[in-house]
């Protein structure tokens, strides 16, 4: 029924006697993304029509990019505090203490439609937008890290996607001279033709201050710094808000060009300048432009901005008001700075190679005004453009919905019986060994090495990486503050962070996949060494108009919440990326997988004590902490081969039910994991994920060059479930004999104090021979040389790249 | 022993060198903005990597007309040393101090890895800790590291015993594989590989510091 009195208030407003616009309202309205409600919505605010230029700000700024209004009911619910957060959501970047008077920045962020349409450009950007983030509050960037989504490179244009994302991830970075330390690349069909490219940034704050965003100080200057306003980026908020399609291309002005030599300068200067004590306050501009940055320095610091659009610094000759107001060109950022200062900041940024100009003035009307050749082209109230934003009401569904009901009811006894040395493939029913499988696992490009990827991002420049790609379960950066240049004390602390979604987990079970996400990313950071602190996350879903997107939207966040409550990891902030759909010639809408991507920073106390995943030594035993192997058939549904990579890759099936988490039992893990590192008692760490025991046994050997020899206990439970089930917990580590004397012992100690809820199984040992080889009691069942296992991780995606 | 390091608006390993030469090997090191022209207070120069002026165009190209660098032939003539790491190569062989050039690697990639090395010449006093053949791996990350030059060049560095650093696995497709060479008198030395990011023995390689522990007076 409130459709049809939304529709009736806009045809009666548009058809009052006294209505007059100079422009198209319904033409208008398409090509700003608003809706008729809106529309209704805004004259009421302004009691009058917007003109033009001011519609495309409520535009950009009533976009889901930039206010939620999908997703801020959902997002209300996240844990946001604990004693180490010291800015949560809703600045440009967390921040956390990390103690001795150090605090990190970090924030992720999507650039997924624009890297759709211009991949080079699109990812470049995505990593100087969040870069900005970073430095605006005054943090030096110390690290990057990205999550990557493309559909499968069978495919030449998902491959050509893949290498623009990655050559431009690769440009912005390695010039911008921030090492690129980590990350997760992922394939599936749904992100043929919406790839994903979320970046993640790390800072290390340089000035004592933190630099926040709203404006203060009536009459005081506001300074444009940084590159020129041109037209490249029209709207691309607007753009980044919705489906897309065949015609999407069209929209390539909407993706904006970056030069990283720019944003070095401004990296530099911008430090250098909250460091005089004259900035008031400071925001990058990014989506939206200079209509967000005033709106959001005005209605943050409950103050009015006036901008005088013929002072901006302009690349091209003849834009218009509306093309400088929601350009979205790059490397620009807006100040408010104390009144005499003016001069001396401008010198410091025309030393860096930069543009700066005095553009407006704090007012103490809570107003947006916009001037150009002498007239006011929009006079906005700021609150009505940032702050009180409309909220859409969707209706969550309240049962699960068809599609997983159906996956659910998938069970193991659905696979065929398992032979004495391999399977029948379901698929072609040919039969596979169980090298076979484990070759064939190790070579998917979901889990085979992403060296051709990382191998072009670089991951030492600043000489502080300890842990880079590809080496462990997580990076490791050391925290070293960067203009000190002497050898001081507490230098060997560490940040180590991560990246995680299994997006196959989330698709079939939102909740449960969102919180093994969190789950896998403490475990992550616990196999180094680390402390998990916090978390930010990119939630990167299909529309949320479709009652199956706002259910998984709804869900996810609702199972980030409760493993982030239980793991005491807040989360400080993030980026909510919608519309994620793919419209096809015949007009058939493929929704992503929905994949909320969780960046996790944690602390380390000491960076010489870390664990990577390689053994270490030959004779060192191997241990697996978690959920024991089963030898009995009672099945534990917290382990499953049930929307597992063997059931997908092996048998062509993305079905079945994600296993339970188990919070508590990682939790303890977890601890214990972190307690045995820190005491020295074990070498190496790695968890067990996509593709279970054996892969995770593969890794730890071709990471190390050494053999193992395993030995599993017979069991009534099936085999493929022994070697390749996924979930429980479970982490694999390597220590000496006296190491695993000790291991026992604290075990045991542990055990005395508080139940354990997860085990530690001897499983075999490191040798010489070159070989992996597993056992069950004495039958040899996988037995593969490390060359040939290395050769089917670490070639995979080069080959099929360059085919 | 005094070191200035050049700072162009786009060098980003600036820091790094001086993290390497004053945090980890205690030499009293100052950064020199790329305006400045006076180097007379100093003993030696680091070139280091980054991307000094965006290098849209050619590496080096831009930078070579550089002030501080007009400066940098007198002192090279007067017998100073100069180091050029990665974008320092780059930028001397650009200037002419070095000769041959730097292009495009051969598969067309940025390339960040641990490069093995062979140490071919002790000639230059940059060198003089190491024996020849000796091997050491140190960090590389270049997208134009690949060095070419002409027959005629190559034979003359031969000649010159101004070859003095080699790839043990040629990444890049560097001519007779080229990591590093000297001018004739020594004082110069352009290298791809990066010797400061492998000084720190929190890092793990600290093969980088024989090369950098020669400015120790």
């Amino acid at each position: 029924m409130t459709f049809f009195t939304e529709k009736n208030d806009f045809l009666r407003l548009i058809n009052s006697s006294n209505f007059f616009v100079e422009y198209d309202v319904l033409s208008s309205l398409i090509q700003e993304g608003l809706k008729q409600s809106d529309y209704v919505e805004i004259c009421r605010r302004l009691k009058r029509p917007p003109n033009r230029n001011e519609l495309g700000m409520f535009g950009v700024m009533w976009s889901e990019h930039c206010c939620y209004r999908n997703s801020r009911s959902l997002l209300k619910n996240f844990p946001t505090t604990g004693p180490r957060i010291l800015v949560g959501p809703g600045e440009n970047a967390g921040v956390v203490d990390i103690g001795y008077g150090q605090k990190l920045v970090f924030k992720i962020e999507s650039h997924n439609h624009p890297s759709a349409v211009e991949p080079f450009q699109g990812a470049a950007t995505g990593v100087g937008g969040i870069l900005r983030d970073i430095f605006t509050m005054g943090a030096r960037p110390i690290a990057l890290l990205n999550a990557l989504r493309f559909g499968p490179i069978e495919d030449e244009k998902n491959i050509s996607l893949l290498e623009g994302v990655v050559a431009g991830i690769s440009h912005y970075g390695n010039c911008v001279g921030v090492p690129t330390v980590g990350g997760e690349v992922g394939f599936d069909s749904s992100y043929s033709g919406n790839p994903l490219v979320n970046a993640m940034a790390l800072g290390l704050m340089e000035t004592d201050e933190i630099v926040c965003s709203g404006a203060s100080g009536i009459d005081f200057p506001v300074l444009y710094v940084g590159n020129t306003t041109g037209r490249d980026g029209m709207g691309g908020a607007s753009f980044a808000s919705s489906e897309l399609s065949k015609t999407s291309i069209d929209d390539r002005p909407a993706v904006q060009v970056g030069d990283p030599f720019l944003e070095k300068g401004l990296i530099e200067a911008c430090l250098e300048a909250f460091k005089t004590g004259y900035v008031i306050a400071a925001q990058d501009m990014g989506a939206a432009g200079l209509t967000c940055s005033c709106s959001e320095m005005a209605s943050k610091g409950e103050v009015g901005i006036e901008l005088n659009l013929d002072l901006v610094p302009a690349r091209e000759k003849g834009m218009t008001a509306y093309e400088f107001l929601l350009s979205e060109s790059q490397e620009r950022m807006l100040f408010v700075v104390k009144p005499g200062s003016e001069k001396k900041l401008k010198q410091l940024f025309m030393r860096w190679g930069l543009y700066v100009e005095v553009v407006g003035k704090v007012l103490k009307e809570k107003v947006v005004r916009v001037l150009y050749k002498g007239d006011i082209v929009a006079d906005l109230p700021a609150s009505a453009l940032a702050d009180d934003t409309p909220i859409e009401k969707h209706k969550l569904i309240n049962s699960t919905p068809e599609y997983l009901k159906d996956h659910w009811k998938w069970t193991e006894d659905l696979l065929p019986k398992n032979l004495k040395d391999g399977i029948i493939n379901i698929n072609d029913n040919l039969f596979i060994s169980w090298n076979n499988v484990l070759l064939n696992l190790l070579s998917n490009p979901s889990i085979a090495s992403k060296n051709w990827i990382y191998k072009q991002y670089d991951y030492q420049v600043q000489s502080n990486t300890v842990i880079g790609p590809g080496e462990a379960d997580a990076a490791v950066i050391r925290i070293r503050p960067q203009n000190d240049f002497k050898t001081i004390s507490n230098q060997n602390r560490g940040i180590a962070s991560v990246v995680d979604c299994n997006d196959r987990w989330v698709y079939l079970d939102p909740e449960r996949g969102s919180m093994s996400a969190v789950a896998e990313a403490a475990r992550n950071l616990s196999c180094v060494g680390a402390e998990p602190i916090a978390i930010t996350n990119n939630l990167n879903f299909s529309s949320p108009e479709k009652p199956v997107g706002f259910w998984q939207l709804s869900m996810s966040c609702q199972g980030i919440s409760n493993a982030c409550k239980v793991l005491n990891t807040p989360v400080t902030g993030g980026n909510v990326s919608l519309y994620n759909d793919t419209k096809k010639s015949n007009n058939t809408v493929i929704p992503i997988h929905p994949t909320p991507v969780i960046g996790m920073v944690g602390l380390i106390e000491d960076i010489n004590k870390v664990c990577k995943k390689s053994w270490v030594k030959e004779g060192h035993q191997i241990w697996l902490l978690g959920l024991p192997l089963e030898i009995n058939n009672n099945k534990d549904s917290r382990i499953s081969l049930s929307a597992s990579s063997f059931l997908e890759y092996i048998h062509g099936l993305k079905t079945g039910r994600p296993p339970e988490l188990d919070l508590e039992l990682e939790k303890q893990v977890h601890f214990f994991l972190r307690n045995i590192i820190k005491k020295c008692m074990i070498n190496s760490a790695h968890d067990l994920g996509d593709g279970g025991l054996a892969v995770a046994l593969a890794e730890c050997c071709i990471s190390s060059g050494l053999g193992a020899n395993i030995v599993i206990p017979s069991s009534k439970s099936r085999l493929d479930r022994l070697l390749f089930a996924e979930g429980g917990g479970r982490v694999l580590v390597s220590c000496s004999d006296d190491q695993s004397l000790e291991l026992k012992k604290y075990y045991k100690k542990i055990s005395l104090e508080k139940s354990n809820s997860f085990s530690i199984c001897n499983l075999g040992t490191v040798n010489h021979q070159n070989k992996l080889s597993i056992y069950q009691s004495s039958n040899l069942i996988i037995d593969i040389d490390i060359l040939d296992l290395e050769d089917s991780y670490k070639n995979t995606i080069f080959k099929k790249i360059t085919k | 022993m005094n070191i200035g390091i050049i700072v162009f608006p786009g060098s980003n390993c600036d820091r790094d060198v001086r993290w390497a030469t004053e945090g980890c090997l205690g030499i009293p090191t100052s950064f020199l903005w790329h305006e400045t022209t006076d180097l007379s207070s100093y003993d030696a120069i680091v070139i280091p990597g980054g991307f000094s002026y965006g290098d849209y165009l050619r590496c080096g190209a831009i930078a070579r007309f550089a002030p501080v660098l007009n400066s940098l032939i007198s002192f090279v003539d007067k017998g100073g040393k100069v180091l050029g790491i990665c974008n320092g190569f780059q930028i001397l062989t650009e200037l002419g101090l070095l000769q041959g050039a730097l292009t495009r690697n051969k598969n067309l990639n940025f390339i960040c890895d641990r490069a093995n090395l062979s140490i071919e010449s002790t000639k230059s006093s940059w060198m003089k800790n190491y024996k020849i053949h000796d091997s050491i791996s140190l960090p590389i990350a270049h997208g134009e590291g690949r060095y070419q030059c002409s027959n005629d060049v190559l034979k003359k560095l031969q000649d010159d015993d101004s070859i003095a650093l080699k790839y043990a696995h040629n990444p890049n497709g560097s001519i007779n594989d080229i990591a590093g060479i000297t001018n004739k008198k020594g004082n110069v030395l352009g290298m791809m590989p990066h010797p400061e990011r492998a000084c720190d023995d929190a890092l793990g390689n600290i093969d980088g510091k024989s090369i950098l522990s020669t400015l120790l007076s």
